[in-house]
């Protein structure tokens, strides 16, 4: 990071706060009305798959176009963009579920309950969102008193933490959820290993055992569980408000908008999710990522949801600032979706995710470090 | 219309502004590039390619070569190649611009194009039929494909191998031919006819040029081959050449192995590569005068049609 602050005050008098997302993003305008390709000139293509490539969003588009029976609209010479990228989701979704037994193995001597989080819990569960999800890593969220048993039977299976700082493996033992990132030695595969879905120092972090009590098994894969519904939905939201570095921003929240439809089926999914949110007091976040969900995927929400959390929406200037931010970090992260406040808007989001991590006087030193002691340090990036 | 038709004032205008849009093979790209070795890279060994008007509206990789930025191509002259944006390589020396192209093009092809199986070797066809030449640096591979395609044969590729996944034929893409250290001179000596470019020295690969394709191989780039032969060169001092019979299952254990995407294919991969090892004659190569190596090649290629047609 090697921008100044200075700025925040002038952004928020000058940030054009109208358009929701900026006219160039071709990816959510196709997932909000997937005919408009009919539409499309080859050079609308050309931007699309460049789009959607950037946002890691090309298999589940394929997907999006066979599902709506258009894939034959896609001109000849952009066809195989799509496919090759369902071909890669389609080889990643069975590595996902093989290396979720692997890892389902190497813990099984220790008798805890095992779940997995986020892309890979969409894969074991079959549900919607795995649609051509690409994976780097799995999640797996485990008790905080079984970490270090965790962490030791997972070397032992030949997972290890690599090219970390030293300051980054302080920080990430002394103030995150989870554990430095451990890369298996022969596959090169990497499991983040959880103990909370948010930092014990974020301004609320709900209790891990509450979680996990609701946890629901996988059919077919004994020993294995997923959030409930309705937790998996608020670790979608609070992620993505709660992370630093959204560069698949809008991927993520497609994951959302895929899960919130798919639960919308059941009839009361809607008042159990407010309830669950008042329960866990992430009411704040879910507001923003109902708003945003919605306006990018225009998901159906009901209005009722919004009266729920009306209570806890920001001021309206607030709203208006954290608009002008959202709407372009979470838009595809390709020069045609970028204006001249991009980069400061992906700044604000930045420090702002940090700000709900942990307090300032954790959060200044943090910065000071990752702007000037890291600077030309190429690693992984934990924060 | 083709490179070599476009005014040179025109290309470099076009290379640093909104960039000139090649067909290669299968692939459509849009280059841009404010460098003079660029411009000069594509002019010398690009020309029988066809070029559109650069407002051409879809192109599969949109690719730039250019200085990282003014302040630091001051103190350290140096150059990036971006991919619509993303920089997958760490800058190298201004002076290898050109290469570093080459380079990049490669990567972008290998991965991504995933309707193909794509295997980490050079393909040059004769008479209908393709020889693939697997082999590890420094085994001449490039050597021999060079003098192979300046003898007649046609050139496919000198680094990927595309296998359609779909009809098990190996498409073009015959873009220069890179060459390494030593083979600079040899082939220059091997032939009037080659055109090689200016040498970039000190790459990671030591000192590198490209050679120009032959016409005919650029004129014929659409033009899919059925697999005839895996051959495994191996250029030894002074050795005599040598053909011999080569395993199987051990071929398609080394293909497997050195194709860069076969474990993002799945089982498809798999099926790809067994139905091509079914098809070709699979031989070692031992070979030390590039003359008699040709002199093999021509043989293999003017033996009666073998019976194993694809199934």
């Amino acid at each position: 990071m090697r921008h100044s602050t200075a700025w925040l005050p002038r952004l928020q008098e000058s940030m054009p706060h109208t358009e929701m997302s900026p006219p160039s993003d071709l990816v959510s305008r196709v997932f909000r009305d997937p005919a408009t390709i009919r539409k499309f000139s080859l050079g609308d293509w050309d931007r699309l798959v460049r789009q959607a490539r950037h946002a890691g969003l090309l298999a589940r588009m394929h997907d999006l176009f066979a599902a709506q029976g258009i894939s034959s609209v896609i001109p000849n010479v952009a066809r195989w963009h799509f496919e090759a990228a369902a071909t890669l989701a389609e080889k990643q979704k069975i590595a996902v579920r093989w290396e979720v037994g692997q890892i389902r193995a190497a813990l099984a001597g220790l008798e805890l309950p095992l779940i997995v989080l986020k892309g890979a819990a969409y894969v074991m569960a079959e549900l919607p969102a795995a649609s051509g999800r690409l994976f780097s890593d799995i999640d797996i969220l485990v008790p905080r008193e079984a970490l270090s048993e965790v962490e030791s039977a997972l070397m032992l299976a030949g997972w290890h933490t690599v090219g970390l700082s030293d300051y980054d493996q302080r920080y990430y033992r002394r103030w995150m959820h989870e554990i430095p990132p451990m890369q298996h030695v022969r596959r090169a595969t990497v499991i983040d290993v959880h103990h909370a879905i948010l930092p014990d120092t974020a301004r609320y972090h709900p209790d891990s055992a509450e979680l996990r009590r609701r946890a629901v098994g996988v059919p077919d894969f004994p020993g294995l569980a997923v959030l409930s519904p309705e937790d998996r939905i608020l670790h979608s939201a609070t992620h993505l408000f709660h992370d630093g570095e959204l560069p698949h921003g809008l991927r993520d929240l497609s994951d959302l908008d895929l899960l919130l439809r798919e639960e919308a089926k059941a009839p009361d999914f809607w008042s159990r999710l407010a309830s669950r949110t008042e329960e866990l007091q992430l009411e704040r976040s879910l507001f923003y990522a109902l708003r945003y969900v919605r306006h990018f995927f225009a998901t159906p929400i009901p209005e009722h949801m919004d009266s729920a959390l009306a209570s806890s929406a920001p001021g309206r200037s607030q709203l208006a600032f954290m608009d002008a931010i959202f709407r372009r970090v979470l838009a595809p992260a390709h020069r045609s979706c970028e204006d001249r406040f991009t980069s400061a808007a992906r700044m604000a989001a930045y420090v702002r995710a940090h700000w709900l991590r942990m307090p300032p006087r954790l959060l200044l030193p943090h910065l000071f470090h990752k702007a000037f002691i890291s600077l030309y340090q190429r690693e992984p990036n934990p924060a | 219309m083709k490179l070599l038709q476009l005014p040179q004032g025109d290309l470099r205008e076009r290379l640093a502004g909104e960039g000139i849009w090649l067909r290669t093979g299968p692939f459509s790209i849009r280059v841009t590039s404010n460098l003079e070795t660029v411009a000069e890279g594509l002019s010398e060994l690009y020309g029988q390619f066809e070029v559109r008007n650069s407002r051409e509206a879809f192109a599969d990789f949109h690719v730039a070569v250019n200085p990282p930025s003014l302040l630091r191509s001051w103190f350290r002259p140096q150059v990036n190649f971006s991919f619509d944006g993303v920089e997958p390589f760490k800058p190298l020396p201004l002076s290898q611009a050109y290469p570093m192209l080459e380079w990049g093009l490669n990567w972008c092809v290998s991965v991504h194009a995933r309707q193909y199986l794509i295997i980490h070797a050079a393909v040059v066809e004769k008479n209908g039929l393709a020889a693939i030449l697997p082999a590890p640096p420094g085994s001449g591979k490039s050597t021999l494909t060079a003098g192979l395609v300046l003898s007649g044969w046609r050139l496919l590729s000198d680094e990927l191998t595309l296998i359609d996944r779909k009809t098990g034929l190996i498409h073009a893409l015959p873009r220069p031919v890179s060459l390494k250290n030593e083979s600079i001179p040899i082939i220059r000596a091997f032939s009037d006819e080659a055109f090689i470019n200016r040498a970039s020295h000190d790459t990671a690969k030591g000192t590198v040029a490209h050679m120009r394709p032959p016409k005919s191989s650029v004129q014929r780039q659409h033009e899919a081959t059925r697999p005839g032969w895996v051959i495994f060169p191996k250029w030894t001092s002074g050795a005599a050449t040598k053909l011999a019979p080569r395993s199987k299952a051990q071929t398609f254990m080394f293909l497997a192995q050195n194709a860069f995407n076969y474990s993002h294919l799945g089982a498809d991969g798999f099926r790809v590569g067994i139905t091509l090892i079914e098809q070709v004659d699979c031989y070692d190569f031992t070979y030390s005068r590039l003359d008699d190596a040709v002199a093999t090649f021509d043989r293999l290629a003017a033996a009666p049609a073998r019976v194993n047609a694809p199934h």
